[in-house]
């Protein structure tokens, strides 16, 4: 006898072995090898502690009070600290938390933010294309006016984009309502299935939203 | 036998377990920027706006341009015809050509498209102080950390000139700061001319209207 007998029972072994490790790379690769992963989740810490919730929320402040750019460029700009200064050359004008905003507007320095929604260079964005197409802030972004910080709320992978492109009608409002990031076609979540159905496909025809899914859609 | 798959499974879940206590859920709050796996081609070196960059002497990339520079534009049709950006015109300057005296009105058409425009900045960029029906009920007066918004519906706003709130929205006056780096120039006139639309609706009078119109009255 070559082999002692336990060999007998080898194969079933390894490929018991050989399957668990197999799902469980696979597992570990879907669940942490993608950008739900990688990205979602990422809240900096920022320099000075503004909270989304308290201006865009509570004091119903639009987005684009202070993102002003965003209908005309392909970048959603920050503010200047100018824009801040607006309001906080009186509001809270003596508080600590603002001295960098402060110190920025006097001397014309930059305030060191720290950007949380970045895609890769080699994809091409552009922020007015969506936003004046009825594409609202909060498909991207979520609810950041319920954000006390930044966080990075959705995956910004491929398919995320692939999968809005591919349909848009599902995911199109009117334009007027871009930056209502409560907005709803209804309260009644039937009703609004519905609408998003028929209204979205008006939208998308009377815009000319096109379904772009070519690769040079975003990569140049 | 049995066993043998057991402990198998057993140690499969222990590491599995033990990935999951390492690197937690997806979603779950990091502090850390995302891992990139082809940093070199995620992050090319190339300009991109408003990021530290260290070949201009202030570190930034997004440059002021330089004094004199006038950017590339198309003309504004106003009502006296093309004026760009640069032009010594009224809808530059909210002045009359050659002089610091305001223009008495807005030199751009005022037409329908131009009231929704004005409407929906107003809403966007004075509503927060000057309430969406301009009496000066925005929400900063709600919670009180405005010492002193205008209501303009006040005389000495209705009397002022369109060149005026043009001006006023464009520099900013007293406590209120400039809006003008927030908004372009037709936008501002857009907003002046929707003002003139708000303040007519506090001041109108029913004989305003033609005897049609006053028969529909209640």
């Amino acid at each position: 006898m070559i082999f002692p007998k336990w060999t007998n029972s080898l194969p079933l072994v390894l490929g018991a072995v050989a399957a668990l490790a197999g799902a469980g790379v696979a597992a570990g690769v879907t669940m942490y090898l993608t950008p739900k992963y990688t990205r979602a989740g990422y809240t900096p810490v920022q320099p000075v502690p503004f909270s989304h919730n308290i201006h865009a929320g509570q004091l119903g402040l639009d987005c684009r009070f202070c993102h002003n750019g965003v209908e005309r460029s392909w970048f959603a700009n920050l503010p200047g600290a100018s824009t801040c200064m607006n309001c906080h050359s009186v509001v809270l004008k003596d508080d600590p938390r603002l001295a960098i905003v402060r110190e920025s507007a006097a001397n014309n320095t930059p305030v060191p933010w720290v950007q949380v929604h970045k895609v890769p260079d080699y994809v091409y964005f552009n922020h007015s294309v969506h936003v004046d197409r009825g594409i609202s802030c909060v498909k991207c972004h979520g609810r950041v006016d319920q954000m006390d910080e930044v966080r990075h709320d959705k995956s910004l992978s491929m398919s995320f984009c692939l999968d809005c492109h591919r349909d848009p009608a599902a995911n199109i409002r009117p334009t007027d309502k871009v930056t209502k990031l409560d907005w709803q076609w209804s309260t009644n979540a039937a009703e609004a299935d519905r609408l998003q159905d028929s209204e979205g496909k008006k939208l998308v025809e009377h815009m000319k939203v096109e379904s772009l899914t070519s690769c040079s859609a975003c990569h140049r | 036998m049995i066993r043998i798959l057991l402990s198998i499974a057993l140690i499969g879940a222990a590491l599995g377990a033990a990935t999951v206590g390492i690197l937690g859920f997806q979603g779950s709050q990091m502090r850390k920027p995302p891992f990139e796996l082809f940093p070199d081609m995620d992050r090319q070196a190339k300009l991109r706006p408003q990021e530290p960059n260290h070949f201009f002497a202030n570190g930034v990339s997004s440059q002021l341009a330089p004094a004199g520079t006038v950017a590339r534009s198309q003309p504004l049709q106003t009502l006296n015809g093309e004026v760009y950006t640069f032009e010594d015109s009224p809808v530059n300057t909210g002045c009359v050509v050659g002089t610091t005296n305001f223009v008495e009105t807005n030199p751009l058409p005022v037409n329908e498209a131009l009231l929704a425009r004005g409407r929906d900045r107003f809403d966007i960029y004075c509503a927060p102080c000057h309430g969406r029906l301009g009496d000066g009920n925005g929400i900063t007066k709600k919670i009180g950390v405005m010492a002193a918004v205008a209501n303009l519906h006040d005389k000495r706003i209705v009397e002022l000139t369109d060149g005026e709130i043009f001006n006023t929205i464009t520099h900013g006056k007293s406590t209120m700061g400039a809006v003008g780096p927030l908004l372009p120039t037709p936008d501002r006139w857009a907003v002046v001319a929707y003002l003139r639309a708000l303040q007519l609706s506090w001041l109108g009078a029913k004989e305003d209207l033609t005897t049609a119109q006053q028969a529909t009255l209640k």
